[in-house]
């Protein structure tokens, strides 16, 4: 754990004091402070490209008042620094007449290791697996003509000082190791990305089995891409595999069910709480305490300690995701959703394991059921306009279906669909539920912070897939 | 107040002395900071403050043809000598690779030309509100606007790159931002839309009424949007959208995709890519430019370049490592491009609108669909369908998709190019694409 006041003109109590006079008349606020050193080793082109280290400081004053959030952070924990963030707050905050909200629920619970991955293998070792992973990738197909593989590792450490001195902390380790491989046939080129990570030291992820498991799988995707055809345009059934495709479920809806779009009424979910949102037999849940996972998190960015959130069950709306910002003016509480890409940041609501829970069918009675249509197993990235609640996502790998068989592969196509109407358009869902390999980052007002998502296969009955084949 | 030069000069000094000192060969480095101040408004009322101070150091250190690097926000000496100790151990134990090395002497910018690229003005939060107060009063008089949200940023910068042939510069800059978007309503749908402006110097930023018009206009447009049927059909593209095609063929063309082979223009230099007519500049040198600068990001002097001449691909954007991998020099464009743009094609909007009896007018794209590796492209759209030169509804819950490679050369340009972003591209229209719908 960082002592953040070792090295600074500002003592603890000093800081405490600074904190709870700042807060006075407001409603919520803290002073937050992090430190996080992470490292990034790149392979490219048959070569380390980079190897890099960084670490970072800062603090981010925050103070709310009704409907108003004033923030101010800086880099230098000291005295004059602070001062000036809580002038800053004050001359926004000039009307403030609130009372602070003290009560922040407790729990021992922790969903990951207090361990530092970057010290737990040495550069050369690093190095050298990079090395193996270009030799087995270039060893294993001649078509292969690029090769890129990348480490990052990262561990941040909090503390969250509220008013009148009560004080959290948290330490989150975070590993991504991530493969992407171009081959080359004919003039012809495709890549094949594939990745794995999570809150865990890096030998869970890069045991020889493991990395080249990593390999093959973006070998695989590339090949199938190498014999793809053009894409179908217009609107068809869907079947999506499990486990990553399941952030159609984060853009279509997740979203939308953030709280300070529905507190501002700009979210299309907004007037629909406890009405039928999704086919009969659909649940999700947001959930943060699954051990290990890229966006499980011991306490949010806030200190609330994390849950599981059910979102809609079996069709129906039954909660929005919440900090407690919103939940405050919503009347209700948090759901230890307060998150924030770093001390640069304000906390917004965001997902962290967003999944679609198990029904009853599988896979091949859904490709079965299908005379035109595609099967899309693997995604790139997707966006979503909250207001309108048009959604789109990318895919990466993808086979036209005929007459219940899955056909030859098509090129990587937008898929399109409106968030509020897609889950009714739901058929099927599947008994074969698969987490991500854990390599989601989401955006969202500028900021990016690790997120897990899962689902089980399902048949949607009708989007528009984007493709150029008339 | 942000840090001053001489401040800058000092740790960075520090930074190259102790990197040699601990035993690399070369080493860079740049020292920066920057202070914003944002206020934010929802609904006619203040609704966020952000005050915003970021130190950055970003140290390079090489032995022989070695190199790693560091990167932190705490500038106190004590932890930089950890750092620089960690980033020249790392070096020692990082493979060599041939093109490793700092900027060839003689490319080095010789100094740093005055463009008029800082303000010192400092308005209060004050100030920003009554600005905001005025904006959004008038992007909420109309009904249909069921809310607004809009922003002000004042943005002041400075840094100093040095490296240790020597090289040290760096300098100030300003920006001031302010930006509305509203969301209309009627018995159908919900939509957004936006406006910004962003400016070098105060003055010349728009004013408030009209950035909240505008906005609120565009946004009751695309009311009561309809989705139409799967076609080939022509697509013009609106000037905020062209500038991302633009960027698109900039990043297709940075000498790291074309040493790598993962471009689809690789090997294209010299050869015609465009239609006939296209002319595509990056010019750093313009006076209170967005994308202005005296230099490239490891100090090699930016001069104007014509990446594409009569539709012919002359140049590639080249940085120091990529440059001696592909065996030329580079031209100054480590980071990207400057201020990046289309010249104006032969047309005016009204002739280009009416060259057809049908066609798609896109506002607005989602996804990220542009693959550089194979030039498909295929994103959801938003905008309108226009008939005969008119605009006829609006339209949402389509996809466009084509190649880059057929893309390009059937483009045709309007002559109404503006300088408002760093990237700018007149109206765009694009022949033989296919949107997917019902």
């Amino acid at each position: 754990m960082s002592n953040f006041f070792e090295k600074s003109d500002l003592s603890r109590n000093e800081a405490e004091n600074i904190i709870s006079d700042t807060l006075q008349n407001c409603d919520d606020g803290e002073l937050y402070l992090e430190n996080s050193k992470s490292e990034s080793i790149l392979l490219d082109d048959n070569k380390i490209k980079n190897s890099s280290y960084s670490s970072d400081l800062g603090f981010g004053l925050r103070a709310i008042s009704d409907e108003i959030v004033a923030y101010s952070h800086s880099n230098e924990i000291s005295k004059n620094s602070l001062k000036q963030s809580s002038e800053n707050l004050r001359e926004t905050l000039k009307s403030a007449k609130g009372t602070y909200n003290h009560s922040i629920p407790k729990s021992n619970k922790k969903y990951y290791e207090n361990i530092n991955p970057i010290e737990q293998k040495s550069l050369n070792e690093k190095i050298e697996i990079l090395n193996k992973v270009n030799n087995y990738l270039r060893s294993t197909d001649s078509n292969v003509k690029q090769v890129t593989a990348n480490f990052l590792g990262e561990q941040k450490s909090l503390e969250i000082i509220r008013s009148g001195g009560e004080t959290l902390t948290d330490v989150r380790p975070l590993i991504r190791f991530n493969v992407s491989v171009m081959l080359e046939k004919n003039g012809r080129k495709e890549t094949g990305v594939y990745g794995v990570g999570g809150r865990q030291s890096y030998d869970n992820y890069l045991k020889e089995d493991n990395w080249k498991n990593v390999c093959d799988e973006a070998l695989r995707i590339a090949s199938v891409n190498l014999e793809s055809k053009p894409a179908p345009a217009g609107e068809m059934k869907v079947v999506l595999g499990p486990g990553w495709p399941a952030i159609l479920i984060h853009e279509a809806v997740g979203h939308g069910l953030e709280g300070d779009f529905n507190r501002k009424k700009t979210s299309a979910f907004h007037n629909l709480m406890g009405q039928k949102v999704a086919s009969e037999g659909v649940t999700i849940v947001d959930d943060g305490t699954i051990d290990n996972r890229r966006g499980s998190l011991t306490i949010d960015d806030e200190g609330t300690p994390t849950e599981k959130t059910v979102l809609i069950e079996n069709g129906i709306l039954k909660n929005f995701m919440q900090d407690r910002h919103n939940a405050r003016l919503m009347k209700t509480k948090s759901t230890g959703s307060g998150r924030r890409e770093n001390y640069r940041h304000i906390v917004l609501p965001r997902m962290r394991n967003t999944m679609m829970l198990n029904g009853k069918h599988t896979q091949e009675e859904m490709i079965k059921s299908v005379d035109k249509g595609i099967f899309a197993v693997s995604f790139g990235g997707g966006q979503v306009d909250i207001t309108s609640g048009k959604f789109v996502f990318n895919c990466t790998e993808a086979y036209e279906i005929i007459n219940g068989k899955i056909g030859s592969p098509i090129k990587g196509a937008t898929l399109i669909g409106d968030g509020p109407s897609i889950l009714k358009e739901v058929s099927m869902v599947g008994n074969d539920m698969m987490l991500d390999p854990g390599i989601g980052t989401c955006g969202k007002a500028g900021q990016g912070v690790p997120v897990g998502v899962a689902q089980p296969s399902i048949l949607i009955n009708k989007m528009t897939v984007g493709g150029t084949k008339l | 107040m942000i840090k001053d030069q001489e401040y800058l000069e000092r740790k960075s000094s520090f930074c190259l002395d102790l990197a040699k000192k601990l035993g690399a060969s070369d080493a860079s480095v740049i020292v920066s900071n920057s202070i914003s101040e944002t206020v934010n408004f929802r609904n006619q009322k203040l609704d966020e403050s952000n005050r915003s101070d970021n130190l950055a150091i970003g140290i390079t250190t090489y032995i022989g043809k070695k190199k790693s690097s560091i990167s932190s926000s705490n500038l106190l000496d004590d932890n930089l000598k950890i750092l620089i100790k960690k980033c020249v151990e790392t070096t020692k134990n990082t493979p060599e690779d041939e093109f490793n090395s700092l900027p060839d002497k003689d490319l080095l910018a010789k100094e740093t030309k005055s463009l008029n690229l800082y303000d010192d003005t400092h308005i209060k939060n004050d100030i920003k509100i009554e600005y905001l107060t005025r904006l959004e009063a008038s992007a909420s008089k109309e009904k249909k606007i069921i809310n607004t949200e809009s922003s002000f940023t004042e943005d002041k910068s400075n840094f100093i790159l040095a490296n240790s042939d020597g090289f040290c510069e760096g300098y100030k800059t300003s920006s001031f931002t302010a930006s509305s978007v509203t969301v209309a309503k009627d018995d159908i749908s919900m939509e957004r839309d936006y406006e910004y402006t962003s400016k070098c110097h105060l003055q010349d930023i728009r004013d408030a009424e009209e950035l909240g018009k505008i906005s609120a206009e565009q946004t009751i447009k695309k009311l009561s949007p309809k989705k139409i049927g799967s076609d080939k059909i022509p697509i013009i593209f609106d000037k905020r959208i062209a500038k991302g095609i633009l960027s698109t063929f900039a990043s297709a063309i940075s000498s790291s995709a074309i040493s790598r082979g993962t471009s689809f223009l690789k090997d294209k230099i010299n050869q015609k890519i465009f239609s006939n007519d296209l002319n595509i500049f990056d010019k750093p040198d313009i006076l209170k430019g967005l994308g202005s600068k005296s230099f490239d990001s490891e100090g090699v002097k930016t001069e104007t370049l014509q990446l594409v001449e009569e539709g012919v691909l002359k140049n590639y954007l080249i940085d120091t490592y990529n440059g001696k991998k592909l065996n030329l020099k580079s031209n100054g464009r480590c980071g990207g491009t400057s201020n990046l743009y289309f010249d104006n094609g032969k047309i005016s909007l009204k002739n280009l609108l009416n060259s057809n009896s049908k066609c798609l007018y896109i506002t607005e794209t989602i996804g990220h669909g542009s693959n550089i590796v194979t030039g498909d492209y295929s994103v959801g759209a938003t905008g309108f369908l226009i008939e005969n030169g008119e605009f006829k509804f609006p339209i949402n819950e389509i996809t466009i998709a084509g190649n880059f490679k057929d893309m390009f050369k059937n483009i045709t340009l309007a002559n109404d190019l503006e300088f408002k972003y760093a990237t700018n591209s007149p109206t765009m229209m694009i022949e033989g694409m296919v949107v997917a719908g019902k």
